[in-house]
């Protein structure tokens, strides 16, 4: 049967991978008979499964985006986001669950940059789920050994009198950097301040846009 | 500032601890509390909780003086069972 | 991993399909319901090797995972996978179609 594509729209607007029409594989086999036995068995539902990809889909970087840009406009709230920013994201109002945050702030001395060696933590319940790329063998290699280099292919040079800070996360926390403000910004409200941090500029790997 | 090294263990199975930090010393960035040790949690077993901490390294100290920028840092959370009281490096 | 010498960071990204997507929700219901943590999931990630990383994408990896500790934790039986996985087969060629009964 011909499938429509147009129910298979992210929330973003971009399509899904087309994997209705590609040979169904095993492990997508394995999907569909775990997920059918848990229903089977009265462990979850088809309802809560849904609802539980709803919940990831709407969890994005634009989150961050607010947060850091609060940080910037609000010295009160910067000051309890370094002290407890899961505390400070949720007094925001945004449902993180059990995520246990650290806000990093970069300055003209530090530049901070987050990376998972273990495996893929990222702090997903604020910023969505984490990219490819962030999840590769390079980026968990490098990261901690030549983080220059690594910062170099994002288009970041730092000079030689910041330090770089790796934060990698091993065990329980999850890291939010706190990007830069970028100059010739004091004039831009909240919502545009937001608007020129990227997903990138709160893993490390970039920097706030100029306006 | 408490320098602390990181026992360097080879056990197999689970463990939150990166090879590359077994046998290096660092200071205690901040405690974080208590947490639930992974090393059991990840065979099902009920898990005391242990103290974590944020121990950051120097990058020298992890690769070598001749790394490019060994004043750079690298901060990892470490559970309390492994880690040592050191004299700085 | 960590330390390892590599080649430059991949840049290639892709959006998340509806079968990854139920792969991620399985995780967090099945770890919610407390049938296995993530620490669980995570030893049995390490547990497949270095080659799975190469030979598997990332989702693969975690739906065995996943699947590997539901049975641990007594969700299903090994046999109750075999039949069901048997089951959605034979229900066609492609995903859209193995997946339309749910």
């Amino acid at each position: 049967m011909p499938h429509d594509h147009h129910d298979h729209l992210s929330p973003s607007g971009h399509p899904y991978r087309e994997d209705d029409d590609t040979p169904l594989s095993y492990w997508q086999t394995m999907e569909i008979a775990v997920r059918e036995l848990l229903v089977e068995k009265g462990i979850t539902t088809p309802a809560d499964i849904a609802a539980q990809i709803e919940t990831m889909d709407a969890r994005s970087p634009a989150n961050g985006a607010q947060v850091v840009a609060r940080a910037w406009t609000d010295p009160a709230f910067r000051a309890e986001l370094l002290a407890d920013a899961s505390a400070a994201t949720r007094d925001m109002g945004f449902d993180i669950g059990p995520l246990n945050l650290i806000a990093l702030e970069n300055t003209a001395d530090v530049h901070n940059v987050v990376v998972c060696t273990l495996c893929s933590c990222y702090p997903r319940n604020l910023l969505g789920l984490p990219p490819d790329w962030y999840k590769s063998r390079a980026y968990r290699s490098r990261t901690v050994r030549e983080p220059r280099a690594v910062l170099a292919e994002f288009g970041v040079t730092l000079p030689d009198t910041t330090t770089v800070r790796v934060h990698d996360s091993t065990a329980d926390m999850r890291y939010i950097v706190i990007p830069a403000r970028p100059e010739g910004t004091e004039n831009l409200s909240e919502h545009e301040l937001a608007a020129l941090v990227t997903r990138d500029s709160m893993i490390g790997t970039g920097l706030a846009k100029l306006p | 500032m408490q320098h602390v090294r990181v026992k360097p263990m080879m056990p197999p199975g689970h463990v939150r601890t990166p090879h590359y930090l077994r046998g290096k010393i660092g200071v205690i960035e901040r405690s974080l509390g208590a947490f639930p040790n992974p090393e059991d949690l990840a065979y099902g077993h009920a898990a005391p909780a242990l103290p974590l901490y944020r121990v950051r390294f120097r990058l020298g100290d992890i690769w070598g003086e001749d790394t490019p920028h060994p004043d750079d840092t690298l901060d990892a959370e470490i559970y309390d069972h492994w880690l040592e009281p050191a004299d700085a490096p | 991993m960590g330390g390892d010498a590599a080649g430059p960071v991949p840049t290639d990204q892709h959006d998340f399909s509806l079968w990854e997507k139920r792969v991620d929700a399985l995780m967090i219901i099945g770890s919610a319901k407390g049938y296995f943590t993530v620490d669980g999931l995570r030893r049995v990630l390490e547990d497949m090797g270095k080659d799975a990383f190469e030979s598997m994408t990332y989702y693969e990896r975690w739906i065995a995972s996943v699947n590997q500790n539901l049975i641990e934790g007594g969700a299903y039986t090994t046999a109750e996978l075999a039949e069901k996985m048997d089951e959605v087969a034979k229900r066609g060629a492609t995903y859209g179609d193995a997946a339309q009964a749910t």
